[in-house]
């Protein structure tokens, strides 16, 4: 009993100030528990989490190279300031923005529509909806391998269906103007079922009497989208944006499965380049460097979502 | 109803079905090419037009890719690694979201700031020292290698800590005074309380195990170690690699790479996009 009149009796209070603070935390058997629950975790953490990123930020002071622990001399920021020069690391961080201002907008708005649609009551949308969300829940790996063969410049179904329109053969993956639009196609298609789902229930959070009020008012649907939904989808619409951003600057498996950066370097994303430096020629100073410049982009992205949704009125962490 | 009275109402429902039936289409053919390519011979694999519906069917590739290609190991492998991730990552989760949501420490709250703040963090950052730490272990090309990173995550225990902040704490007080122990009420009251949220863990970390290809293609090292994923990469790049691709055979691949996610995906479809909607709404 006594326990359980000490945890409501605001602790801090409770024990002499005299008693150390190992003392003072042991003597807590309840608060024992506590740390005992989140311990798996925690270690967990600290060894493939914390302890990684540390040793991460190190290595990218070092020339590093090969998985032993031999030859590592300290370098100070000459990776850094490689990197400043590196014009393959540029030409991946281009396409990788490439990548990201074709995929995002392109990804949000036809999600939006198929959402729009989708938010009407048809009859039979719940079909639809486990139907769209296959790609999404399907591996990387698998969907490339069939969009190979779908994009196959004499094979393909595409090129096919094209030519009944009197369009000619187009090498999709083989030319450097098309192969990045392509894996662009490819990655919305795979997560348009991801990206309705969101908008979807950014939808049914609007008030259907707004809609209705204004169609007495006299608006029409166009007005009514454009006034009342498009407004209050802002949250919805921030957050696909930022989320599509980070995810897009970390695109890889597309890339390392269907043309490995080619052709002539046109696909090469910022993480298959990290890749390639790290595991294929062992450079993983250099990679680590590299990596941390990514992470600089992204934790932009991020502080970006945390400020608007400070703005909104919504606790965030910090 | 105002809407009802609309005279565009038709026109636009027809519309949206246009629409949807579309993107239907597209969303549906690739899968349909898939199986259909899968149970193609060989020899008819590249007419010209493609014919989307086979006329002749076999299951010569699917027998091919058990006997010549080891994907039954892959199978196996990915089907271990698979498992214990999630063993692992619902008992490691569930243990820290009970500490983190219903019991009082000093520091819990920066600690928790702490993890949330982990996932900020892109894995391409961790990914080279977790790999030397892994190599260190002299883990690589084992199963305790593709295993154990992924025992634990931070997003599983703050999706779990929230969904046990949503049970009434008379649950946890009158056990406590019935002399429960802490461990008996997190196993006998919250872990069964919560059996949605822990499904919709299970199902996302089950995905993504089961659909990794980075961490795989790092740690397996010899073919006895591949998973499916990574199988199906390497089988793909040497397939392409002789110019002779066998459509069929990498098609059955991606069918047995695919089957299982999909057939669970028919049955817990829930858990599937409540997981996705929530990890939308919240992280």
């Amino acid at each position: 009993m006594a326990t359980a009149n000490r945890t409501q009796a605001g602790v801090d209070h409770y024990v002499p100030a005299k008693q150390s603070l190992w003392k003072r935390f042991w003597s807590r058997s309840n608060e024992r528990v506590g740390y005992l629950f989140i311990l798996p975790s925690l270690i967990h953490l600290i060894i493939f989490v914390i302890i990684p990123l540390v040793f991460s930020l190190y290595l990218s002071f070092t020339d590093w190279r090969g998985p032993n622990f031999q030859n590592a001399p300290f370098v100070g920021l000459d990776n850094y300031e490689f990197l400043l020069g590196d014009r393959r690391y540029w030409n991946a961080m281009r396409n990788t923005a490439w990548y990201t201002i074709l995929s995002v907008p392109g990804g949000m708005i036809a999600s939006l529509i198929v959402a729009l649609v989708m938010n009407q009551k048809l009859r039979g949308v719940y079909i639809f909806r486990t139907l769209f969300f296959m790609p999404v829940i399907s591996s990387w790996v698998a969907v490339s391998v069939i969009w190979i063969t779908l994009l196959d410049p004499n094979a393909g179904i595409l090129n096919y269906v094209l030519r009944q329109f009197g369009i000619p053969p187009v090498n999709w993956l083989g030319d450097p103007a098309t192969a990045m639009p392509s894996i662009v196609l490819i990655s919305i298609w795979k997560g348009l079922g991801f990206q309705m789902v969101i908008w979807l229930a950014g939808l049914q959070a609007i008030p259907q009497e707004l809609h209705e009020a204004a169609a007495i008012d006299g608006a029409t649907r166009l007005q009514s989208f454009l006034r009342i939904t498009l407004p209050l989808l802002a949250p919805t619409t921030f957050f696909l944006a930022v989320t599509g951003v980070i995810g897009s600057f970390q695109v890889f498996s597309p890339v390392y499965v269907i043309t490995q950066g080619g052709p002539r370097g046109s696909t090469e994303v910022v993480v298959y380049n990290i890749y390639q430096r790290a595991f294929e020629v062992f450079d993983m100073g250099y990679a680590a460097a590299q990596a941390w410049v990514l992470f600089g982009v992204i934790f932009l992205a991020t502080l970006v979502q945390l400020w608007y949704r400070r703005r909104q009125g919504e606790e965030v962490l910090f | 109803m105002v809407r009802s009275h609309n005279p565009f109402e038709l026109p636009l429902k027809i519309i949206g079905y246009i629409i949807l039936i579309l993107v239907t289409f597209m969303m549906v053919i690739p899968f349909v090419w898939m199986v259909s390519t899968s149970l193609r011979p060989q020899s008819t694999a590249f007419t010209y037009p493609p014919q989307l519906i086979p006329t002749e069917i076999t299951f010569a590739s699917y027998e091919l890719l058990f006997t010549r290609v080891p994907f039954g190991r892959y199978f196996i492998n990915t089907l271990v690694v698979t498992v214990f991730t999630v063993l692992g990552q619902l008992v490691i989760t569930s243990l820290a979201a009970y500490g983190f949501a219903r019991l009082k420490f000093m520091g819990r709250d920066l600690l928790f700031v702490l993890y949330l703040a982990t996932m900020m963090i892109p894995y391409q950052v961790t990914l080279i020292p977790l790999f030397l730490i892994v190599f260190g272990l002299g883990w690589i090309n084992t199963y305790q290698g593709l295993i154990i990173p992924g025992i634990s995550s931070v997003f599983g225990i703050f999706l779990l800590r929230q969904s046990f902040l949503g049970v009434p704490s008379d649950y946890q007080d009158a056990a406590r005074i019935d002399g429960a122990n802490e461990f008996t009420i997190y196993w006998r009251i919250f872990l069964p309380l919560n059996g949605p949220a822990l499904a919709t863990l299970a199902v996302f970390a089950f995905m993504g195990t089961w659909t990794d290809l980075l961490w795989p293609l790092l740690v397996a090292r010899t073919p006895e170690m591949r998973t499916l994923e990574l199988g199906l990469a390497y089988f793909n790049a040497s397939a392409t690699a002789f110019r002779q691709t066998n459509w069929p055979l990498v098609m059955a691949a991606a069918v047995v790479v695919m089957l299982p996610v999909l057939v669970i995906y028919f049955f817990a479809q829930r858990y599937f996009i409540q997981g996705i909607a929530l990890s939308g709404v919240k992280s």
